[in-house]
């Protein structure tokens, strides 16, 4: 059945985010970048240009990258959402990703950098062992102001390697 | 950068969602869909509407189905499911040649093709694919249904052919004649943003190689897509298509503007330079099709 809600009220959102279940009650209009950050207290996510176009809000929905400023939460009831907080080894260390930005020096002021982790580690799924080419392709979506791009390729290569690594 | 507050319905098929579209038209109510041009708008506060309608939850629309006559695409395919379908690709290449240029990976991932369509960009790629095409929409309103073709559809810049209630469900691709090669090529100032233009050049060949056809949609040269049939550049003596010509037909056509990216003169240039690329491209192709049906 129709489920309709007034403005003034709220929504029960069910979304799964790193694993965990959260029920939420949330205004319609409330941005999925602002319900991980506001109401899950998860500050990876970082907010940047709040329409799409700096990729820094980047997440994981039901495991494809997202920009989290252009969707509404209460669109995602049932979701699976992974933010850069999920990007981490199981052992709860750096995962292949942030280890390999760490070696290559891959950012400096570090704002626009869990957008990166998110779309590479989904990006490393698809396509594990990419070209250099197809890494840069990868990362295009996502503006970084500090790097010049450089290390970041490089970065997206040695987290291939090491994702690659048997695990000690 | 926060969108203003609405209210929100999740109905479950498509007659809700024209019932709800019918009782609150008065209201600005609107689909939701993939949002990619949605929701960026409401965030700065160009669009307002006081409900919107998520058809997100609906069942049988997220569907990519080729037909005997193209491919049909429902209205919650996201672009990138489009784009990676390989039954589409091997029957409408055209199709993959686009969307790969439309955005970045992560916009396509939730925007649908068929959302693009009804947005009605004067820079969005998949109106000058479905209007080279010869493609319609499907249309369900609270009197029916019906189909409108791209040449009827596309009205003005963000403005498109359908009631406040009606709700797109579809978008058929049409098939072309055998022996038809395609591209898609376009300049934009960085890769994955809005083009400065466009083109979605078709080119036919009969059986021993001669061009019997060309067209060309363009985008981002006019108030919406711009469709040219470069027929009167097809030399017809076995040759390709006359350059000189199929220009003049472009710059007849074309109407650009001026923005803060490009010059109505740039854009002029670029219409003339893209179309020779897509065509040669597209040339290239049709032989290949007979050349692999040999």
């Amino acid at each position: 059945m129709s489920d309709v809600v007034s403005t003034g009220s709220t929504t029960r959102v069910s979304l799964t985010v790193n694993g965990v279940r959260h029920d939420l009650d949330l205004p319609a209009r409330r941005l999925l970048s602002d319900a991980l950050r506001h109401d899950l207290r998860l500050t990876g996510t970082h907010v940047g240009c709040e329409h799409g176009v700096c990729g820094a809000c980047t997440v994981l929905v039901d495991g494809a990258p997202m920009r989290s400023c252009l969707l509404f939460a209460v669109s995602l009831d049932g979701a699976e959402i992974t933010t850069v907080e999920g990007c981490r080894s199981a052992d709860g260390g750096m995962g292949p990703v942030q280890q390999a930005f760490h070696e290559c020096h891959a950012l400096q002021c570090g704002f626009c950098t869990p957008g990166f982790i998110t779309t590479i580690t989904a990006f490393l799924d698809d396509n594990p062992a990419p070209t250099r080419d197809e890494a840069r392709e990868a990362v295009s979506g996502n503006l970084c102001r500090c790097t010049g791009y450089v290390n970041i390729v490089s970065a997206v290569e040695r987290a291939a390697e090491l994702r690659r690594e048997p695990t000690p | 950068m926060k969108p203003p507050a609405f209210t929100y319905h999740r109905p479950a098929t498509v007659q809700e969602a024209v019932q709800l579209l019918d009782a609150h038209a008065g209201e600005g109510a609107k689909v939701l869909a993939g949002g990619q041009s949605l929701v960026p708008l409401m965030s700065m506060r160009l669009a307002a509407p006081g409900h919107l309608v998520d058809i997100n939850h609906v069942a049988g629309l997220d569907t990519v189905e080729v037909t005997s006559t193209g491919v049909r695409v429902g209205a919650l395919a996201r672009h990138s499911r489009v784009e990676h379908d390989a039954a589409a690709f091997a029957a409408l290449p055209l199709l993959r040649q686009a969307l790969g240029q439309v955005a970045h990976p992560t916009i396509r991932n939730r925007g649908t093709t068929v959302g693009s369509l009804v947005h009605g960009d004067p820079a969005a790629e998949m109106t000058a694919v479905l209007a080279v095409l010869d493609g319609e929409v499907e249309l369900v309103g609270p009197h029916g249904s019906r189909s409108v073709g791209a040449a009827d559809f596309f009205v003005g810049p963000m403005e498109t052919e359908h009631a406040d209630a009606e709700v797109a469900v579809a978008a058929t691709f049409r098939r072309p004649p055998a022996g038809t090669g395609s591209a898609f090529v376009e300049l934009a100032r960085r890769h994955g943003d809005y083009a400065m233009c466009g083109v979605a050049a078709l080119v036919t060949v009969d059986a021993d190689l001669a061009v019997t056809g060309a067209r060309v949609g363009l985008i981002s040269v006019g108030a919406g897509p711009v469709v040219v049939d470069l027929g009167p550049a097809v030399s017809g003596s076995g040759g390709g298509v006359d350059t000189p010509r199929a220009r003049e037909l472009v710059d007849a056509a074309i109407d650009p503007e001026d923005d803060i990216h490009a010059t109505a003169t740039y854009r002029r240039h670029l219409a003339h330079v893209l179309t020779e690329r897509a065509v040669a491209q597209a040339h290239e192709a049709a032989r290949g099709t007979r050349r692999s049906a040999a």
